[in-house]
């Protein structure tokens, strides 16, 4: 009875209870619950500003909860969070590298703080570098990489230290099909592998419809609808996911607020760092 | 493992130093501007008052300039890292704020430090000669506890700052007058009471004076005394600075 119970618990590789995010009067994230299964594939869907990135960050411990629980991994994410962080790799909205740096250093840096024997970590860049097609560049500085590039060398890098779960926050934006289409191949082979749970966003819907398995759809911070693309589709009366997702989000377009970072990356430019 | 942490993040402090060469010249031009208007012009009225050489006396003061300068524009690299990054990708990793916070410190600190000695070098060339090559080591001691006191005090601040346009300006109104109140550009011997009294309540004044004890063997306060001072105020704002940053949510 105990094992079952513990086996149960490991299968739910999130488990997400009764969530909220608060920022002064405005609620980003409104009271979500909701759990991934370990090696699923999940998208979690919604328009801007529903509250995607802000309910990343707190799965990932940058941004503690106003209220809830977090599990990650059978480990809660406020008390045991080197726990959590140690389990999960991530592929940021905005780039994360070190532009300074070359593409080997940062994969290096990343190996180092997760703490890979140096043989191991040789062999894991060497082999996710090649994978990204950035072996040859890989003493190139990072700052001479195109925007598709840099995508690449990150999700290479979320994957150093073999996480059990990768979350990506719309990991595809701005990249060509091919390359779209070969990260997806290579995540699924490897989630199936490895038993590794994906968590991404993504405004592609039909990327989402061919690769989740399972869907949650938030809206002004809370989730409207959870389930398998099928079945969302079936319960909405439509076609395709996206228009599912219309149907569910409604087709008015939403603002979001800036944070500045625009202003910042037109200094970097200006710079020239 | 905590070692590897703060090795790897001191590690990049440093080649992003190197990297930014130009940035490392263009420092310089600050503090030559001083040595050769001030060493020059003040030397020979400093020389009629009985002071003394006054390149010996201010050479010091100089370095510590340089290092005050970098050590706290370091905060900037936070702020950097911050918008464009980087920072998330230290903090979701499995180590603690504690041990980013010190490997950022020292390198910081650690850069602060060779620029000092690069600024060291310059005074020799202008005609700096300090009084005993045996005193360097002490005299690096007192680079390094400069840096870090105030590498530590700029990324303190950096924690509550989101954009860049607002550090330089919020650094400069501390920098200017720990600069010129910590006795740096005149001895606080015989200066009126106000003036001696801040200069005493100025950790600076000790960086100052220690250098200057190493360098010219001229001191203040003592050597023990410009250690034991600049170690706590050190300490202390190396304790806040870690404080802070292990609160920044992003």
């Amino acid at each position: 009875m105990a094992i079952g119970k513990n086996d149960n618990k490991k299968d739910k590789m999130i488990k997400v209870k009764n969530l909220t995010k608060k920022f002064n009067s405005f609620t980003a994230v409104n009271n979500i619950s909701f759990s991934v299964n370990k090696g699923q594939l999940f998208a979690f869907l919604g328009p801007n500003g529903a509250g995607k990135t802000t309910t990343i960050k707190m799965l990932t411990t940058l941004l503690n909860p106003t209220k809830g629980t977090i599990t990650i991994n059978g480990s809660d994410s406020s008390t045991q969070k080197n726990e959590v962080r140690k389990s999960f790799g991530i592929v940021f909205q905005d780039s994360s590298l070190d532009d300074e740096l070359t593409a080997y250093e940062n994969m290096d840096f990343h190996g180092i703080l997760y703490n890979i024997p140096s043989k191991l970590r040789k062999e894991r860049i060497e082999e996710l570098l090649k994978f990204v097609g950035l072996w040859d560049r890989k003493d190139d500085f990072v700052k001479k990489f195109s925007g598709g590039m840099k995508r690449r060398l990150e999700i290479a890098r979320g994957l150093v230290h073999h996480p059990k779960i990768l979350f990506l926050d719309e990991p595809t934006a701005g990249l060509d099909p091919q390359t779209r289409n070969s990260m997806w191949e290579y995540l699924k082979q490897l989630s199936k592998k490895e038993s590794m749970t994906v968590f991404f966003t993504t405004h592609y819907m039909e990327e989402a419809e061919k690769v989740a398995e399972m869907v949650a759809i938030i809206d002004q911070g809370k989730i409207i609808a959870t389930g398998n693309p099928n079945v969302l589709k079936t319960r909405t009366g439509t076609s395709s996911l996206e228009e599912a997702f219309l149907k569910l989000t409604g087709k008015s377009i939403r603002e979001e607020e800036s944070s500045g970072i625009e202003t910042m990356r037109q200094h970097k430019r200006m710079w020239g760092r | 493992m905590i070692l590897n942490t703060i090795y790897i993040l001191w590690l990049r402090q440093l080649k992003r130093y190197w990297r930014s060469r130009a940035r490392m010249l263009g420092s310089l031009g600050q503090p030559i501007l001083f040595l050769v208007a001030l060493g020059f012009g003040f030397g020979p009225i400093y020389e009629k008052a009985g002071g003394g050489n006054y390149i010996n006396f201010l050479a010091p003061g100089v370095i510590t300039m340089s290092i005050l300068f970098t050590a706290m524009f370091t905060g900037i690299e936070l702020i950097w890292d911050r918008q464009f990054g980087f920072l998330k990708e230290t903090l979701v990793a499995p180590v603690s704020r504690l041990s980013i916070f010190v490997g950022r410190t020292l390198g910081g600190a650690t850069v602060a430090c060779a620029q000092g000695i690069i600024v060291f070098l310059i005074t020799l060339l202008i005609g700096f000669r300090p009084v005993s090559y045996s005193m360097l080591p002490i005299a690096i001691l007192f680079m390094f506890l400069i840096g870090l006191l105030f590498t530590a005090l700029g990324t303190a601040i950096a924690t509550f700052m989101q954009d860049m346009q607002a550090f330089p300006i919020i650094i400069n109104f501390i920098i200017m007058p720990l600069f010129f109140l910590s006795g740096a550009l005149f001895p606080i011997d015989n200066v009126p009471e106000g003036l001696a009294l801040t200069a005493r309540f100025n950790p600076l004044s000790y960086g100052v004076d220690g250098l200057r004890a190493a360098l010219s063997s001229s001191t203040h306060f003592g050597i023990p005394m410009d250690i034991l001072i600049l170690a706590g105020s050190t300490a202390l704002l190396f304790g806040l600075g870690a404080y802070f940053f292990s609160k920044i949510q992003i």
